[in-house]
């Protein structure tokens, strides 16, 4: 199992080691800096998205041998003269979404205003995926959080074919490429959203996809946490169904999907919309093993009484194991359990609101 | 020459010396110091070349009217200072 956590909050990046049978904080990087995405590489790098809120997004990575240094960020390029109706800036907001590309030195970033861009140099530089950037679609991306920008909230890249790439866009449903980016098709079918007027409910590009999470053995079945409800795919994000039965709500940000077994996956829902914290004031995790058919509520270690943690799109990971997960709040509040969400334990620290956790492999 | 200086708090992130820099307007003047540090643009610009919305800049200790393509005229004696405008919590 992952020994490693690392837990991206408002104010720095935080370490956690498993040692002698507990987690405990080892170091904090970036104190005082708000963190927006993580990385722990296949090859023992760690990459770390700052948002700082004067000097705008950054990106740092940590060498083998444990020194930072500052690399490039992704930019958009001069907005031209033919883009003025534009009603998203061409400007790096934050980066949302950092996973690594299935080749050595790839990254793939998904960026509020909805920029995608990949490097293949680790970071070193970065190009714009044009194709999805001047889609015409593109203007019609919906914003998010209250701000006039959409972002690319999840980034899967098939396991098996490193040009498979599919995204997961709030507020535009999900999009697809085999040609590593060339060319794009919005391919999410079977979703509804309540809030649309009724014409527009079954729009694929109207769909809030909060985040999409994969099972790596079985790159086929895609889990969705949406805004107003739980779906779940088999052909990789084409086909969707809804799995009503998720309890005690369908509204939530964030989802694991379990790394080999196709039928688990793992939820934090909340009250919808309007308010956003737990239901009842019980942090609770909803876990299915059958596909989605039924669900299990997980409370054992999680606070049951006045708890009003949200959990974010990035803060619920699970390890390779998947027996491991983590789980982190918008009130600093971080769980583990080693069970597979059975029970959960709270290491000594009260941390900063959570934006992402992310168990290191290597 | 006019003077260029940076806010302490960017220190944190990279070195920011004041220079002496040549140019008859704000732009040019920032322009210069990114040439020899080019990390920096980005801290202070956004990807467009406008001014950072959390970030000021000041001339002679009043604010640029310009923060979009920072046109302000400045003469061989103005003093130039960036900093962040206050945000956060």
């Amino acid at each position: 199992m992952a020994d490693r956590l690392h837990v991206g909050t408002r104010k720095g990046l935080f370490e956690l080691a498993h040692r002698k049978g507990a987690w405990d904080v080892v170091d904090a990087h970036f104190l005082g800096d708000p963190v927006s995405a993580v990385l722990p590489d296949a090859d023992a790098t760690l990459y770390a998205a700052l948002d700082l809120g004067h000097f705008g997004a950054k990106l740092w990575r940590r060498d083998r041998a444990g020194a930072w240094s500052e690399r490039a960020v992704p930019t958009f390029p001069p907005k031209p003269d033919d883009a003025g109706d534009d009603p998203h800036p061409w400007s790096l907001g934050k980066i949302w979404a950092l996973e690594p590309g299935g080749v050595a030195g790839r990254l793939w970033v998904g960026t509020m205003p909805g920029g995608l861009f990949r490097s293949d140099d680790g970071g070193a530089s970065w190009s714009l995926n044009d194709a999805l950037w001047r889609m015409p679609e593109r203007r019609q991306w919906m914003g998010v959080a209250g701000g006039e920008q959409p972002g690319i909230n999840s980034v899967l890249v098939d396991p098996r074919d490193p040009a498979d790439i599919r995204v997961g866009v709030s507020s535009a449903g999900m999009w697809a490429s085999t040609d590593t980016g060339a060319s794009w098709r919005l391919i999410n079918r079977g979703m509804y959203a309540e809030y649309m007027p009724p014409e527009r409910r079954e729009d694929p590009i109207a769909q809030d996809v909060h985040r999409l999470a994969r099972c790596a053995a079985h790159p086929e079945i895609v889990w969705c946490q949406h805004h107003n409800g739980v779906f779940r795919s088999e052909d990789a994000g084409a086909n969707w169904r809804e799995t009503t039965a998720i309890r005690p709500s369908k509204f939530g940000f964030a989802v694991a999907a379990h790394p080999s077994d196709p039928d688990t996956a793992w939820f934090v829902p909340a009250i919808k919309d309007e308010r956003r914290v737990p239901v009842d004031g019980k942090l609770v995790v909803a876990r299915t093993r059958d596909g989605g058919r039924s669900f299990e509520v997980l409370s054992k270690g999680l606070p049951q009484r006045h708890a009003y943690d949200l959990v974010w799109r990035h803060a619920l990971a699970v390890d390779a194991s998947g027996e491991r997960l983590a789980l982190g709040s918008t009130s600093g509040g971080l769980w583990i359990s080693e069970d597979g969400g059975d029970s959960w334990t709270m290491p000594d620290a009260r941390l900063p609101p959570i934006a992402v956790v992310r168990f290191a492999e290597t | 020459m006019p003077t260029v200086s940076f806010t302490s708090a960017l220190q944190r992130f990279l070195p920011t010396p004041s220079a002496q820099v040549a140019g008859t307007r704000v732009a040019d003047a920032l322009a210069a110091v990114f040439s020899s540090q080019p990390k920096l643009r980005g801290y202070v610009l956004d990807d467009q070349g406008a001014l950072r919305r959390h970030v000021a800049v000041y001339v002679n200790g009043r604010p640029v009217s310009d923060r979009v393509a920072l046109t302000d005229a400045i003469g061989p004696h103005d003093e130039i200072f960036v900093f962040q405008a206050l945000s956060g919590g």
